[in-house]
């Protein structure tokens, strides 16, 4: 029989098969489409940003565009609200969300980081994925000398505590939001990631199809990219998703100690409420704007994320699926 | 298994030289110096300046002092602190550590024992409303912004409700003309914390031997309630216990927290190796032998779940020492993780070295007694 059809339509017909009974599985999943469904609120959150100033300004700034334009009321960073006589201050139409000790539009903190959240989370899960499969593929394939190097790699990496290494690394170098995901996903990549991937990857390099590429003379490489990667892919992914979770945690906790330099995150806002000492004794309650919504963001975002995770770790790991 | 520990232990040996170089030289080559402040002062003079560097140690070359460390180091003598002069790393070490330990320590006991409980009936009714909640709740616990939900407890507990201390390790007011250093009363009450647990696991292991139920019981319960009572009239005999009660009531705030957030970790773990197990063919014999469904659960099932989750407790143990950076911050909890902030802030090189070894000897450590657990509780394991 000769297939007519070119074969970049079958693969993407096969692909969107696959897809549609992922997707049926993942549809029972529901805390895993409620994380879905988080994430995607906060994607769309985070780009409506723009919209927000220009929003405000209409309605409360029509009379004095002079004002608005000297002091900037709904910038996240260099904004200040002259009109209220003393910040922070509670929650109100002018200020959704209420301002910050330097009059600061809260609102606009968050809505601002949440693009950089998504940026900084994203990047150190695929760094961390893409060293993480490439290692534990060519561990797995190779063994030997190069399994034991980052299998002791992994043990030396694992040893450290990843935070207090963070910070020492942060008096070297000014970590600002991009090298820290750099940072972040190179030292998880080495780390326990290989080992779970490792062995996945040597229940594949058993199959016979590995056998059948080497015969037909496929190179070490084409077998690892091709034939061995591709059948770990799944499993990668879904670690992606709790790497996610742990570099926005990381990094909002590395921004609330102070020791990160980025300029404005969900971290840099609680912290902020920290360093001029309205989280004491009764501020807490009374300025609660101050750190709530910001730790509320941090906190949903990450376990959506996570729930995305378990959801998918369900359909990717046979062993968690109903029977 | 003897050859199989001697491996290990040469491994462990191997793999903590190359942890103590990395973690020397990466402390060693962060910029500026404790000694810095004082050598900025204009008014010194050179010979000072040089009687100050050969006093810090600065005055041999890197390479030298590291190999003095390490001759150290195998003597288990980890230096003098900068800040805290002339105390050793090691005592002050010794001093922080058992304080770490003991927040976490009964943190992960209680939340180990609640993830165990609730992994194992999430699990018994998966997919019912008990195991969506559960989870659900847990995984937020889990992912949670970890100074949220320390600043949420201390507004809750200690402003709104008043009955607990909002942070430090004790109250100024009543030590001030208290005897005794505080580490001593609670060096004893860790001592008390450590008998009442050693008693639990003698009084569990005499009921494994019991034959009916209700002895069983009874013989946990006595000894547990009647340990309990003796130690609780030791101590107010002792006069102490005003003492005592300070501390405890300043550590059910940070306990409480770090058992909400760790609580869900054992719970999946829990849940995850149950649905494992309730598929062998041993849990449907069970069953259709007409065992009453938690019998199945707990003596079937749950048993051989446990393994996994006996290994994650002792390796989570192992991370202790450097988990604690986050809650001690945030309840001025003088601990290790305390420590190492107030270290790497003052640039105090040898405590932050210290600090970073220790907590990487404790780890290895924890890998160890896990891989032994391993083989000791799982027979089909033999190494």
């Amino acid at each position: 029989m000769v297939v007519a059809e070119p074969l970049w339509k079958i693969r993407l017909k096969l692909w969107i098969r696959s897809l549609r009974t992922g997707w049926e599985l993942f549809k029972e999943k529901k805390l895993a489409l409620l994380g879905l469904g988080v994430i995607i609120f906060f994607a769309i959150f985070g780009l409506l940003y723009p919209l927000y100033p220009v929003i405000m300004r209409n309605l409360f700034w029509k009379d004095d565009p002079l004002t608005y334009q000297t002091f900037a009321p709904y910038d996240p960073i260099i904004g200040f609200d002259p009109d209220i006589v003393s910040h922070p201050s509670p929650p109100s139409l002018r200020h959704p969300l209420g301002t910050d000790p330097l009059g600061r539009d809260i609102l606009s903190m968050i809505m601002y980081s949440t693009p950089r959240e998504f940026v900084l989370g994203i990047t150190a899960a695929l760094i961390t994925v893409i060293i993480g499969t490439i290692i534990g593929a060519s561990a797995a394939y190779y063994g030997g000398v190069i399994d034991t190097f980052f299998m002791r790699l992994a043990d030396i990496v694992m040893l450290f505590p990843s935070l207090a290494l963070l910070m020492v690394l942060s008096a070297f170098i000014e970590l600002t939001l991009f090298r820290l995901a750099l940072i972040m996903g190179v030292l998880a990549g080495f780390g326990s990631i290989t080992l779970v991937l490792k062995a996945q990857a040597l229940t594949v390099k058993v199959r016979p199809f590995i056998d059948a590429a080497k015969s037909t003379g496929a190179s070490d490489a084409y077998i690892i990219f091709r034939h061995i990667i591709p059948n770990i892919l799944p499993l990668s992914f879904l670690y992606m998703m709790f790497n996610v979770t742990g570099a926005i945690f990381t990094e909002a906790v590395l921004s609330f100690l102070g020791l990160a330099n980025i300029r404005m995150s969900w971290g840099v806002i609680i912290q902020m409420a920290e360093s001029s000492g309205y989280l004491m004794g009764a501020s807490i309650g009374t300025y609660w704007w101050l750190w709530l919504p910001a730790g509320v963001c941090i906190t949903l975002l990450c376990s959506s994320f996570y729930f995305l995770g378990r959801g998918l770790e369900e359909i990717v790991n046979p062993r968690l699926r109903k029977r | 298994m003897l050859k199989f520990l001697g491996k290990r232990v040469v491994q462990i040996v191997i793999l903590l030289f190359i942890y103590v170089t990395v973690v020397y030289w990466l402390i060693e080559a962060m910029p500026g110096s404790f000694m810095d402040q004082y050598l900025m002062n204009p008014k010194l003079t050179p010979e000072i300046r040089e009687n100050l560097k050969r006093q810090f140690g600065f005055d041999k070359p890197p390479h030298v002092r590291y190999l003095l460390y390490l001759r150290n180091f195998v003597m288990l003598d980890l230096g003098v602190s900068f800040s805290y002069f002339p105390r050793k790393v090691t005592s002050i070490i010794a001093e922080r550590l058992p304080r770490t330990v003991f927040l976490f320590v009964t943190s992960t006991l209680v939340s180990y024992t609640l993830g165990y409980s609730l992994g194992k009936r999430t699990a018994w009714r998966r997919g019912k409303i008990l195991d969506k909640t559960v989870t659900m709740v847990g995984i937020v616990f889990w992912t949670i912004f970890l100074p949220l939900l320390a600043i949420f407890n201390i507004w809750l507990f200690g402003v709104i409700l008043k009955i607990l201390p909002l942070n430090q390790f004790i109250d100024p007011n009543l030590w001030r003309f208290a005897p005794f250093s505080a580490q001593y009363i609670f060096v004893r009450l860790l001592l008390s914390g450590l008998t009442f647990l050693l008693v639990m696991l003698v009084s569990l292991m005499i009921a494994q031997k019991m034959k009916t139920v209700g002895a069983k019981r009874l013989t946990i319960y006595v000894s547990s309630i009647g340990t309990l009572l003796i130690l609780i009239v030791s101590w107010i005999l002792s006069g102490h216990s005003a003492y005592a009660w300070d501390i405890i009531k300043h550590m059910v705030l940070p306990v409480l927290t770090l058992t909400l957030y760790s609580f869900a970790g054992s719970m999946l773990v829990m849940r995850d190796t149950m649905l494992d197990v309730i598929r062998e063919d041993y849990i449907t014999t069970a069953k259709a032998k007409g065992l009453p469904d938690n019998v199945v659960r707990d003596k079937h099932a749950a048993r051989n779940a446990l393994l996994p989750l006996v290994t994650n407790f002792v390796i989570s143990l192992g991370f202790t020492v450097g988990g604690g950076i986050i809650t001690e911050t945030m309840f001025s909890w003088p601990g290790i993780g305390r420590a190492y902030l107030e270290a790497l802030n003052t640039q105090d090189t040898p405590l932050l070295i210290g600090l970073l070894v220790f907590t990487g000897i404790f780890v290895l450590i924890a890998h160890l007694v896990a891989d032994v657990l391993y083989a000791v509780l799982d027979p089909r394991i033999r190494y």
